[in-house]
């Protein structure tokens, strides 16, 4: 079936659910395409909070904000976006109360605020209460409380629809296309459909399905990001992945920086906080990339628990009530999936693959930009995590996530109405759905014939997760890159169990499978080729940041043997880049 | 440990080629009964290498991955929050994510959520669940202008609605409800969770209009406080009084 819309929405997270909603305000006829049901979306796992400078309990600054979100991105962040971001977050966060989000309170009733890792007053002197919160569900509230409104105001959500192809009309992006709608599979019945549209948003996630242990849901496989890719599209700093301190060890479930931000504290096997030697004055506060490094630093002096590789979470001197009341989820968490009661015995900890710092290339309208001098491909956005604006350089600090999927997602909607209102509808495009159902149809044909869809993705799990993971040098690199090359030729000829229409997962994994193969590839050839320590990206053989040669962002076309990589200079407005301590 | 791990397979398409080889894949599963025609569900067992702190989503997937790939269920973050895999797990309403093989023991049953329309395996349709939920209204009501800054709230009026907030729409609890069994077109208690989480929000004006909705012959008096809803619900909600509290409120309307 052919469907007519003005606007598509790919992906019903924080960020596609305010551009939906901004688009149905302004009265632009869309669609919203789920592969779950919105509710089910990875922004409601968000726990710790979501910060704007408020200044709720204490003095705070919106340009604090954007300087720690500089300096949290080891200055790899555009800074015309820091400056978009920091500022935006505070109308952003005022809107969801007006929007009915449950914000906890403080005493005076306004919405309460709290540490978290990163953010500080004065530009790096201290922590400051800044993550706005609702207990540790702030991703489910926000989840919620923008469904709710999408509801209230008539937005067309087709739910279980899987996009599988981006179209373009006037050709690929590269040749100067616009983009046209979207080619999305019916789960209930492996139906095809087209929606065409004026403007098109991708806003599907993240990709930490591509390693072992990742606090990253299952359906977290990049399908926008690599369908963009796919097209010509080159994506943005891929080497710059965020490991979170905090997962539960062997599963990866993630902890909230919330226990550590209300003054939880990190303990080796001799009972010391450790940070003390790495991050004196933010100590268990410092960000996300330095503390995990830490953490795998007293892992290999044999300082892990018992001399295992995971570490102490103590957050038994908070206390009851601070416990339960505004860490409960976590609470449960640790209860639930390791059996350890938080309030009696320290919680078991390792770093777990968190989230992409890289994604779609973007500008500040959340308008996707395709080469090195900022070209826009017409009708074509991004927003939240698939994204790369770059506001999170090569290290994103907490609750930004959430502030930069609100703003960049709020923008997207009201970009995407002015430009929907100066152009023509796209026209049907002939056997649109073609190349895409000769794709899946080729995996069916090979029912029960060769290696399944798990093996495939273990290995490659495996792989990132030893060789591009906290840590990484030439040779584990190298090796990388074979590998997911190796498993890039043994997917094309991966078999499946199922050939029936009707909810077909099976399909579907395989299909998200050549995904993440293809994020991979990208990930790794960055990678290898940046020859520096920044942020999130970590060489062994490369100690040293080097401003010089790798201040700028990779980008990273495909192509028939492998990635080619380019660069482009990063956006310095107001902060030069310094030596990062805290 | 060794689970037995018996499965309420159903497939609506049994013609289909990978079926009509006849063969499971590799190393599957001692079938207990075999698929009809016309199709009907029937129960497959299989065995599987479980460790006691496992969940039984572990073990779907372990079953899908090693032994039959065309097992259907919903899953998305593993860990209790997005509210995918509700099932029906050892004849209680759970998450497939949240409850452990030590909780369970060596036999273990699943089968899809009761009272709704099975698509496959293990997977309902849940499109009549979220009719319901739409129709309570679930969203704030207030039109008067909005302030500048965030509207007030004491941590008191916050606390009032606080239980009902963390509902994650898995419907466990409205499957387990024997009233919904015996009258589909019951709002059932998420649906009223929701309009709860609405009506005790010191800052909505729409209790009135959702009252006068949850009045309906369909609405809150269905519930006879049998408190399946309270034992299946994940999140922990209070539901058999969110459900009371909303039945005072409409009383106390009327008076």
């Amino acid at each position: 079936m052919d469907y007519p819309f003005d606007a598509i929405v790919v992906g019903a997270g924080g960020a596609g659910l305010w551009a939906a909603l901004e688009l149905a305000r302004e009265g632009v006829n869309t669609a919203v395409l789920t592969k779950l049901y919105p509710t089910r979306s990875h922004t409601g796992t968000a726990q710790g909070g979501v910060c704007a400078a408020l200044g709720n309990l204490e003095e705070d600054r919106w340009d604090w904000h954007m300087f720690d979100t500089v300096k949290g991105g080891d200055y790899l962040v555009d800074q015309d976006a820091a400056e978009v971001l920091a500022h935006e977050a505070i109308e952003t966060v005022i809107e969801l109360e007006h929007m009915g989000l449950p914000f906890n309170r403080t005493p005076d009733g306004k919405i309460d605020q709290r540490r978290f890792g990163g953010h500080t007053r004065n530009f790096g002197e201290a922590p400051v209460r800044r993550a706005c919160f609702a207990a540790d569900r702030t991703g489910h509230m926000i989840l919620q409380t923008l469904y709710q409104q999408c509801i209230k105001h008539g937005v067309k959500f087709f739910d279980e629809y899987q996009v599988v192809d981006l179209l373009f009309e006037g050709g690929e992006p590269a040749e100067g296309g616009r983009a046209a709608g979207v080619v999305a599979y019916r789960v209930a019945d492996g139906q095809l459909h087209t929606f065409r549209a004026k403007a098109v948003l991708m806003a599907t996630g993240g990709f930490g399905r591509m390693f072992r242990i990742t606090s990253n849901a299952h359906s977290l496989t990049g399908d926008g990001v690599a369908l963009c890719y796919r097209h010509g599209i080159p994506l943005e700093d891929m080497e710059f992945f965020q490991f979170h301190p905090t997962g539960i060890v062997g599963i990866g479930i993630l902890l909230s920086e919330a226990a550590r931000g209300e003054g939880g504290t990190l303990l080796n096997d001799k009972g010391e906080r450790f940070m003390e030697r790495y991050a004196p004055k933010l100590m268990e506060l410092a960000p996300r990339d330095m503390v995990s490094r830490a953490m795998y630093q007293e892992i290999r002096a044999g300082r892990g628990i018992g001399g295992k590789d995971y570490l102490y979470l103590d957050v038994r001197h908070l206390g009851r009530k601070v416990i339960e009341e505004k860490l409960p989820d976590i609470t449960d968490f640790a209860r639930i999936y390791q059996g350890v009661e938080p309030l009696k015995e320290p919680v078991p900890v390792q770093p777990t693959a968190h989230y992409a710092m890289g994604g779609i290339p973007t500008n500040v309208f959340s308008e996707v930009v395709q080469d090195e001098r900022g070209t826009v491909v017409p009708g074509l956005f991004a927003a939240g995590e698939c994204a790369c604006v770059s506001v999170h350089g090569a290290n994103r600090l907490g609750t930004n996530s959430l502030v930069d999927l609100l703003v960049f997602g709020r923008r997207a909607g009201r970009q995407m109405a002015r430009y929907a209102g100066t152009v023509e509808r796209p026209r049907p495009i002939a056997d649109a759905a073609e190349p895409v159902r000769a794709q899946l149809d080729a995996i069916k044909s090979r029912a029960s014939k060769g290696e399944s869809v798990s093996t495939i993705r273990h290995e490659l799990a495996d792989v990132m997760m030893d060789n591009v993971g906290v840590y990484r040098d030439d040779k584990l690199l190298t090796a990388a890159r074979d590998k997911v090359r190796e498993l890039k030729d043994r997917h094309g000829a991966v078999s499946i169990a199922d050939c029936g229409a009707v909810f077909n997962t099976d399909l579907l994994e395989a299909n998200e499978l050549g995904y993440l193969l293809d994020l991979a590839e990208a990930m790794v050839a960055g990678a290898l080729a940046r020859t520096e320590s920044r942020g999130a990206h970590s060489r062994e053989d490369f100690p040293e940041r080097n401003d010089a040669k790798w201040l700028k962002h990779t980008l990273a076309y495909r192509g028939p043997k492998g990635p080619t990589l380019k660069y482009k200079p990063v956006s310095i407005t107001r902060f030069e880049p310094k030596p990062r301590t805290y | 440990m060794n689970v037995d791990l018996r499965i309420l397979r159903y497939d609506p398409e049994p013609a289909k080629p990978a079926l009509a080889a006849g063969e499971p894949a590799a190393g599957a599963a001692e079938l207990t009964g075999l698929p009809s025609t016309p199709p009907k569900p029937h129960w497959v067992t299989y065995k599987v290498e479980a460790d006691p702190m496992d969940r039984v989503l572990d073990l779907l997937i372990k079953v899908k991955a090693e032994q039959d790939g065309s097992l259907s269920f919903r899953r998305s973050c593993g860990h209790g929050i997005c509210g995918s895999d509700a099932m029906l797990i050892n004849s209680r309403n759970r998450l497939a994510c949240r409850i452990r093989v030590d909780q369970l023991g060596k036999k273990i049953s699943v089968a899809p959520l009761p009272g709704l329309p099975v698509v496959k395996d293990l997977v309902v349709d849940m499109s009549g669940f979220f009719g319901k939920y739409r129709s309570v209204k679930p969203y704030l009501i207030n039109d008067q202008p909005e302030p500048e800054r965030e509207r007030l709230q004491s941590v008191k009026d916050r606390a009032r609605y606080d239980d009902t907030t963390k509902c994650i729409l898995c419907a466990a609890c409205t499957t387990a409800c024997p009233s919904f069994w015996a009258r589909p077109e019951y709002v059932g208690p998420a649906a009223i969770v929701q309009a709860h989480r609405f009506i005790f929000d010191s800052r909505d004006e729409g209790a009135d209009e959702r009252l006068e909705i949850l009045a309906d012959e369909d609405g809150v008096w269905r519930c006879r406080t049998i408190f399946n809803c309270v034992d299946a619900c994940p999140r922990g909600i209070n539901i058999t009084k969110a459900i009371l509290e909303v039945s005072s409120a409409i009383v106390g309307r009327r008076g």
